[in-house]
């Protein structure tokens, strides 16, 4: 401690002293943080802007997803990560919140649509199979809304198709949903063109509205009077005209479908809007027999005869032609008059009459004045009348006629619906002639008949008994006589019978003689005189 | 007791850091050479705590991201994942290896806390003239300078992993931005530390105010 305090002075060397900024030396080392802010705030900055919407999907359950780990794909291309999963606060639903990439922003429109992609088998289509090893992730389907929206219900399966595929969707309302399911096919001509997408029940609960798409080049085929029908399963139907099976593909058998058609004669109209609606028929022929935009109702009593066999829809039939069909049948009681009668009531279709061979606008009225058309047939025996269709089931249908011998009928205009005459049906004559005969036979007096008969087979009894007794014994008798006679004459006519003899003595005795008598005569032919001078003697 | 103790700075005596020559300096000098090496002669380290306030800032401000941002991206067969240093300690946690847990918490989020905040004590004591525990504050001192290093242990398994898994389709890990920030985190912290001139302790400690520019 005592020595070093001394060498100090003389060694001490005073350098060169360089007096340079400090200043900027100090503001070169803060540069270094400033660097690191920087870094920090365009981090900060970067994971402001690349945040991307955060949306919350609601669920029927949360199979599949798992907080931080389920992935949002779009066209299998990640978009986002579910960050939590959460119930909904009455529990009964599973709400994710999912955080996206920045660029998924404007794809989050009202009608963009959220599914769990699992494994699953349905319908005979198997998906989903990629998710066995990687795990569920949300698939995500981009609608065409510009509508901004950030919370959704998710789908409980896929969609049938992505929406950018092009086609239609249309409106179709059914009385029930038959075997349809969504995801059924959409058949035209028996090609498989759509898919059912949505289903559900109406409001009131009395039918069920169907939603199909079309796809693009086949959706040109739906107008506005194309019918659909639902051709699921095998239809049977029992009608006026017999049995009738009809079936679309073995698919649609099994999983159900629907099928498109548009009456030729409405071919050429302009094809249909979108989500258009329609009705959805049971099956074809139902589809296609309605196809009738002028409707005339009208009324017809059948006074006094059954509509026994007479069905709601039953068709109204002018000279073969299916014109019309049954709308109602009701039961009317005229209290004036006291008389039950039976009004049914048919829906006509004028067009029917007009649409198919005349030239010019097809479909409309035959006339603008309809009712001195109804009056002029009426006139001349235009009734309806109650006919048998089919023999087996006692179907009936209404015949439209003319029947000029019919009675003298008026229609009443004032009365809507109008009703229009009839005539007693096709087998009611018939019936009528019948009860008249079976009424006269009832007046034959069957019984005292019967005992007349009666008494005829006793006596002819005692007659057949009496000849029995009396004349066979008889007839035996002469029988015997006869066979004794024949006997004989056998006994006689035997060769060796001594009359066979002695007719055979004479017979060659008749000979001789003829023989001598031929002799003579040559005799006399060559010597005639011999007849006088005698038999001349022999020249010797 | 250490008031008794010389300060060379208070001599108007330094030495030379490369040669270890021991010359006198004017008193008040800003800036010399070393007569022998050349070297930058100083009584104390040039700007030390603004150095170090300057350098430990960068490192809180890179601690962010560091720790928030995904330090590693694993993508397999079955799906990709990115993973903070956190996730990374909470998945070990949960999956029941405590032990790697705690040391991949303590290596890679405890100690550089804990380093920043220490030096950050230093500072402010220094600055505020604190004479509390000099001795204490030096043990931290050394601490830190020894332990700045042994952060780095993460980059080097990060690295490790991204070299070695490169399976293209069945598996892939790369790094992610936070291991870039974990580093120079770990780094800057390290220059604090160096920055940090712990004589200043005692010179407050011993009531002395040298100038050290």
């Amino acid at each position: 401690m005592s020595r070093p305090p001394e060498p100090p002075e003389p060694d001490a060397l005073p350098e060169a002293v360089a007096v340079r900024r400090p200043r900027w030396r100090l503001q070169l080392v803060w540069l270094v943080p400033l660097v690191a802010v920087l870094i920090g705030v365009s981090l900060a900055i970067n994971a402001i802007l690349e945040r991307g919407p955060i949306i919350t999907l609601s669920f029927k359950t949360g199979e599949g997803l798992e907080a931080g780990k389920t992935k949002i794909k779009f066209k299998n291309v990640d978009i986002g990560v579910v960050d939590h999963v959460t119930l909904s606060k009455d529990h009964s639903r599973v709400i994710a919140t999912a955080e996206l990439t920045k660029d998924a922003a404007n794809m989050l429109v009202d009608d963009t649509r959220f599914w769990v992609v699992r494994p699953r088998i349905a319908g005979g289509t198997v998906s989903g199979l990629g998710t066995l090893f990687s795990g569920s992730f949300i698939g995500m389907d981009v609608g065409k809304s510009t509508k901004k929206r950030r919370d959704y219900t998710g789908l409980e399966s896929p969609p049938v198709f992505a929406s950018d595929v092009p086609g239609r969707h249309f409106v179709l309302k059914s009385e029930d949903i038959g075997s349809l399911d969504i995801g059924s096919p959409v058949y035209f001509r028996r090609l498989q063109v759509g898919q059912v997408t949505a289903y559900e029940l109406d409001q009131d609960g009395k039918g069920v509205t169907v939603k199909v798409f079309v796809n693009a080049p086949y959706d040109q085929y739906v107008n506005d009077d194309t019918r659909f029908w639902q051709a699921s399963g095998i239809d049977v139907s029992l009608d006026s005209s017999g049995v009738k099976i009809d079936t679309q593909s073995l698919v649609s058998i099994l999983s159900g479908g629907l099928a498109f058609e548009t009456p030729p004669d409405s071919a050429s109209r302009p094809a249909a809007v979108a989500n258009e609606q329609f009705v959805l028929f049971h099956d074809r022929a139902d589809s296609m027999k309605r196809q009738d935009r002028i409707v005339d109702t009208y009324i017809l009593d059948f006074k006094k005869s059954s509509v026994r066999g007479l069905t709601v829809g039953a068709p109204v039939d002018f000279h073969g032609i299916v014109v019309g069909e049954v709308a109602a049948i009701d039961t009317r009681f005229d209290p004036v008059a006291k008389e039950f009668s039976i009004p049914v009531e048919i829906r006509f279709f004028p067009e029917r009459f007009t649409s198919r061979y005349r030239s010019g606008e097809k479909g409309g009225r035959a006339t603008s004045n309809k009712k001195e058309l109804l009056a002029w047939m009426v006139d001349h025996g235009f009734r309806a009348q109650l006919r048998t269709g089919n023999l087996l089931t006692g179907q009936l249908y209404v015949a439209l006629d003319f029947f000029p011998n019919a009675a003298k009928a008026a229609v009443d205009w004032n009365q809507s619906p109008i009703e229009l005459p009839t005539v007693p049906g096709g087998l009611q004559p018939l019936q009528e002639s019948v009860e008249n005969l079976l009424a006269k036979l009832n007046k034959v007096p069957i019984e005292a008949i019967g005992n007349d008969v009666r008494q005829t087979i006793r006596d002819t009894n005692t007659l057949i008994k009496r000849l029995d007794t009396e004349v066979t014994p008889e007839a035996r008798a002469a029988l015997s006589g006869v066979r004794e006679a024949v006997d004989s004459a056998n006994r006689l006519l035997q060769p060796d019978s001594g009359l066979q003899q002695n007719t055979g003595d004479a017979m060659r005795e008749l000979s001789r003689t003829a023989a001598a008598f031929r002799t003579l005569a040559d005799y006399l032919e060559r010597h005639p005189e011999a007849l006088i001078r005698g038999k001349m003697e022999d020249k010797k | 007791m250490t008031t008794r103790h010389i300060a060379a700075a208070r001599c108007g005596l330094t030495l030379c850091h490369d040669c270890g020559l021991l010359t006198r300096l004017a008193p008040l000098a800003h800036e010399a050479n070393c007569p022998r090496c050349g070297a930058r002669l100083h009584f104390r380290k040039p700007a030390a705590i603004a150095r170090t306030w300057a350098l430990l800032i960068a490192a809180v401000v890179l601690y962010i991201p560091a720790n928030v941002l995904p330090v590693m991206y694993t993508s397999s067969l079955f799906g990709a994942q990115r993973d903070t240093i956190l996730s990374g300690v909470v998945y070990l946690w949960i999956s029941g290896s405590w032990s790697l847990a705690i040391l991949v918490f303590v290596a890679s989020i405890a100690v550089p806390m804990l380093k920043i905040l220490a030096l950050v004590f230093l500072l402010l004591s220094v600055q505020f003239h604190s004479t509390w525990q000099p001795k204490q504050r030096a043990k931290i001192y050394r601490v830190v300078e020894f332990v700045g290093r042994w952060s780095m242990l993460d980059i080097y398994v990060i690295t490790i992993l991204v070299a070695l898994v490169q399976f293209d389709a069945l598996a892939t890990i790369k790094a992610g931005p936070a291991a870039l920030a974990f580093g120079a985190v770990v780094v800057l912290t390290m220059f604090a530390a160096m920055a940090f001139d712990p004589r200043l302790i005692w010179d407050t400690a011993e009531g002395r105010h040298v100038q050290a520019s």
